[in-house]
C-alpha cells in the first residue's frame, strides 16, 4: 500500500511538471501581456515593470525560474492586483469553490444515485419513465441555461433564495443544484443501467434463496456492486465540477477560484494562470487517486499493490 | 416413506410483448423424504422455471402461476405472500445453481454470505453464525476453514465455491434442496466429488434432493427417481433403472442414445434432430412429434394420455396405446450395464 502510494504520487508530480511546462510555454506563444492594455504605456516603465517582475529575461531562464519557485510551492506575486500573492489568491477564493463543488458533488451522488436506483427497481414502471425524463432533460440543458432558469424561477419570480453571491448557505444552493444538475443525470442513468444488471445477476437470486427480505438483498448486495461504475465515474465528475464551476461562480457572482482562473487569462495575468492551472491540475490528480482507493476498498477483487502495470 | 412435496398440474407463463410464453404447462410429480429426484431435459424444457417455481423466485409479472398448485407442508406455495415465502427460502427449501463463478456476490466474503442465512432463520449472532460457518464450511471439505471464511469468493476456485453455494444452501438443514445444474459449469473430476458431497451430506442432514441436470451420466451416479421433461411437460418418469433399463418414451430413447458409450459402439455421439417446440405457441398433440421417429396422426392431433408401467413409472406417449403399432427399443438407447451406477 505505502509502495503504491509513492508510486502514485511520483506520477503525481510528474504530470504536474508536464502540465506547468506545457501551460507556461503556451501561455507564451500567445499575443499580448500583462501590461498591454488600451492606454499604452511609455517603454521606460513598461522596461521597468518588465525588469521587476523578471519578464525581460530569456524564456529559458523564466522557465527554470518559474518551476523552481513552483516546487517550493510559491507561485510569486499577482501582476494585475499589485501587492497580491497569487498563493494569496488561492488561499482566499478556494474556499468558495471548495464549498460549492462539495455541494454539488454530494447532490449529484446521493440523488443521482437513488434516482438510478428507484427507476431500476420500478423498471418500466411510471417512476422509472419520469426518473429518466429527469435525467435527459439534465443531460441535455447546459448549467448555466439551468442556472439563469434557477435565478429566474426561484430567486426573482418566487423571492425564495438570493440571486447571487456566496453569504449563507441559502446562497450555495442555486448555484450548487445548477452544477451539479448534468452530472446527477448521468450518474442517474449509469446507476440504473448498473442496477438492471445486477438485479439480473446470479449472486442476487442466491440472495433472495437464503430468504432475504427484498430490501436486504436491494441494499446489502445489489446496490454495492451496482455502484461501481459511479466510483469509477467519480474522476471526470470531479473535471466536470470543476469546469462547470468557471462558468457558474461567473453568473452567480462567486468569488471562488473559477472566477479568479476566467479573470486571470483575459487579464493575461501570467502567474495567477500558471498558479490557479496548477493548482487545478494537483487537485484533479488527487482526487483520482483517491477514487482508485475508494475503488480498491469497495471492490476487493481489485488490489492495491505497488507491483506491475 | 412420506411425501414432502407434491407438485399438481402445475402451468407457468410469461407475458412477453409478442406472445404469452407457456414454460411447463401441468406438471406433476412428487418428492419424498431423503429422495433424490431428478428432472431431466434439454434447454428448454421447462426443468429450471419448476426449479424456480417452487422456490417462488420467478419475478411475477411477467411471470404468473395459471393453473395448479405446489404442496409443501400441507400448504399452497403458490399461493404464499412474499413475506411468508421468506421464512421458507433457506431454511425449509433452497437451492443452488448453475455456475458457482456467478452465484456468490463478489463483494461480501463467503463468511458473510453463509451467515445471512444463519441470522435470518436460526436467530444466530454475528459470532455464532461465523462460528457456525467455519463447521459448515469444514463439513463440505474445504480446507484451513477458519482462514477461508474471511476470503472473498474470487480467491476460491470454480469448484470450491460450489462447496461454498452448498454450505449456504445447507446451513438451515432444509427439508429440500434444489441444485439446478450443480456440476454443469464444473469439470469432471470436480463434478465427481461435488456429487459426492451431495450424496453424502444428503446422508447426514436427511434432506431430499430435486436434480435438475440435462446430464444422463449425473442422473444414474445421484438420483433414485428420474422425471423426464419436454416442451414444458414430464414425458416420462419412473426410478432410475426404470428409465435406463426399461425406457418407453421415444424422447427418452433419444436422450439415452445420444449419451457417448464407453464400450465405443457408436463412433459418432447420436444427436435428436431438430429443436425443441416453440412455447409460445405450444402444439395441440405431444410437444415431441416433430422430432420423433415414430410419430402418428393421433400425436399431432391429441396429447396423450400417461400410461402407468408400474407403481413407479408413467409415460405419456401414444406408442403404448394398443392401437399402436409395436416399436422395438433402438439400439442405441440401449444402456449397458456398465454405465448405470458407475
Amino acid at each position: 500500500m505505502a509502495k503504491y502510494l509513492l508510486k502514485r504520487l511520483g506520477f503525481i508530480l510528474l504530470s504536474l511538471f508536464f502540465i506547468v511546462t506545457i501551460t507556461f510555454f503556451i501561455m507564451k506563444a500567445a499575443p499580448g501581456g500583462p501590461f498591454a492594455s488600451e492606454r499604452k504605456l511609455t517603454p521606460a516603465i513598461e522596461q521597468q515593470l518588465n525588469e521587476i517582475y523578471g519578464l525581460d529575461d530569456p524564456l529559458y531562464k523564466q522557465y527554470i525560474d518559474y518551476v523552481i519557485s513552483t516546487a517550493q510551492l510559491d507561485f510569486g506575486p499577482s501582476f494585475k492586483y499589485v501587492g497580491q500573492s497569487v498563493n494569496g489568491i488561492i488561499k482566499r477564493s478556494f474556499p468558495y469553490s471548495f464549498i460549492l463543488g462539495m455541494e454539488a458533488i454530494l447532490l449529484s451522488l446521493s440523488i443521482g444515485v437513488l434516482l438510478g436506483v428507484i427507476a431500476a427497481l420500478k423498471h418500466n414502471k411510471f417512476s422509472d419513465y419520469a426518473a429518466m425524463v429527469i435525467a435527459v432533460l439534465g443531460i441535455s440543458v447546459p448549467s448555466f441555461i439551468m442556472a439563469t432558469i434557477l435565478q429566474y424561477i426561484f430567486a426573482i419570480k418566487l423571492q425564495a433564495l438570493p440571486v447571487a453571491k456566496f453569504d449563507s448557505f441559502a446562497h450555495t444552493l442555486l448555484p450548487a443544484i445548477a452544477l451539479a444538475t448534468t452530472p446527477l443525470a448521468f450518474i442517474a442513468r449509469l446507476m440504473r443501467s448498473s442496477m438492471l444488471d445486477v438485479l439480473n445477476a446470479d449472486y442476487i437470486k442466491t440472495a433472495k434463496s437464503k430468504g432475504l427480505s427484498k430490501r436486504v438483498v436491494t441494499y446489502k448486495h445489489a446496490v454495492r456492486n451496482a455502484i461501481m461504475p459511479v466510483v469509477s465515474y467519480m474522476g471526470p465528475l470531479v473535471v466536470g465540477i470543476l469546469t462547470g464551476s468557471f462558468i457558474i461562480e461567473k453568473i452567480f457572482a462567486i468569488p471562488g477560484l473559477g472566477n479568479e482562473f476566467v479573470e486571470s487569462v483575459t487579464n493575461r495575468d501570467y502567474t495567477v494562470i500558471m498558479g490557479t492551472t496548477v493548482f487545478f491540475g494537483a487537485l484533479l490528480l488527487v482526487s483520482i487517486l483517491i477514487v482508485d482507493i475508494i475503488y480498491s476498498l469497495i471492490d476487493p477483487r481489485i488490489k492495491i499493490t505497488g507491483k506491475g502495470e | 416413506m412420506s411425501r414432502i412435496l407434491e407438485v399438481n398440474d402445475l402451468s407457468v407463463s410469461f407475458q412477453t410483448y409478442h406472445a404469452e410464453v407457456q414454460a411447463i404447462r401441468g406438471v406433476n410429480f412428487h418428492l419424498d423424504e431423503k429422495e433424490t429426484l431428478a428432472i431431466v431435459g434439454e434447454s428448454g424444457s421447462g426443468k429450471s422455471v419448476t426449479a424456480q417455481s417452487i422456490m417462488r423466485l420467478i419475478e411475477m409479472p411477467p411471470g404468473e402461476f395459471v393453473d395448479g398448485s405446489i404442496m409443501f407442508a400441507g400448504e399452497d406455495l403458490t399461493q404464499k405472500s412474499e413475506k411468508q415465502m421468506e421464512n421458507i427460502r433457506g431454511k425449509e427449501i433452497s437451492m443452488i445453481f448453475q455456475d458457482p463463478m456467478t452465484s456468490l456476490n463478489p463483494t461480501m466474503t463467503v463468511g458473510k454470505q453463509i451467515a445471512e442465512a444463519l441470522i435470518k432463520h436460526q436467530h444466530m449472532s454475528k459470532k455464532e453464525a461465523h462460528n457456525q460457518g467455519i463447521a459448515l464450511l469444514k463439513l463440505v471439505g474445504i480446507p484451513n476453514p477458519e482462514a477461508r471464511i474471511n476470503q472473498y469468493p474470487h480467491q476460491y476456485s470454480g469448484g470450491m465455491r460450489q462447496r461454498a453455494m452448498i454450505a449456504i444452501a445447507l446451513s438451515c438443514n432444509p427439508k429440500i434442496l434444489i441444485a439446478d445444474e450443480p456440476t454443469t459449469a464444473l469439470d469432471v473430476t470436480i463434478q465427481a466429488q461435488i456429487l459426492d458431497l451431495m450424496r453424502g451430506l444428503q446422508e447426514k442432514v436427511g434432506t431430499a434432493i430435486i436434480l435438475i441436470t440435462h446430464d444422463l451420466g449425473v442422473v444414474a451416479n445421484a438420483a433414485s427417481r428420474v422425471a423426464v421433461m419436454y416442451g414444458g411437460k414430464i414425458v416420462e418418469t419412473g426410478t432410475v433403472d426404470e428409465i435406463f433399463y426399461n425406457p418407453k418414451h421415444p424422447y427418452t430413447w433419444g436422450l439415452l442414445g445420444s449419451m457417448p458409450k464407453l464400450d465405443g459402439s457408436h463412433e459418432t455421439l447420436q444427436a435428436i434432430p431438430g429443436s425443441p417446440p416453440d412455447l409460445a405457441d405450444p402444439p395441440k398433440g405431444c410437444p415431441f412429434v416433430t422430432r420423433c421417429p415414430h410419430a402418428m396422426k393421433a400425436c399431432k392431433e391429441h396429447m396423450p394420455a400417461y400410461t402407468n408401467l408400474s407403481d413407479t413409472q408413467k409415460t405419456a406417449c401414444w406408442l403404448l396405446d394398443e392401437r399402436a403399432p409395436k416399436v422395438e427399443l433402438p439400439e442405441s438407447a440401449i444402456v449397458g450395464g456398465t454405465t448405470v451406477h458407475g
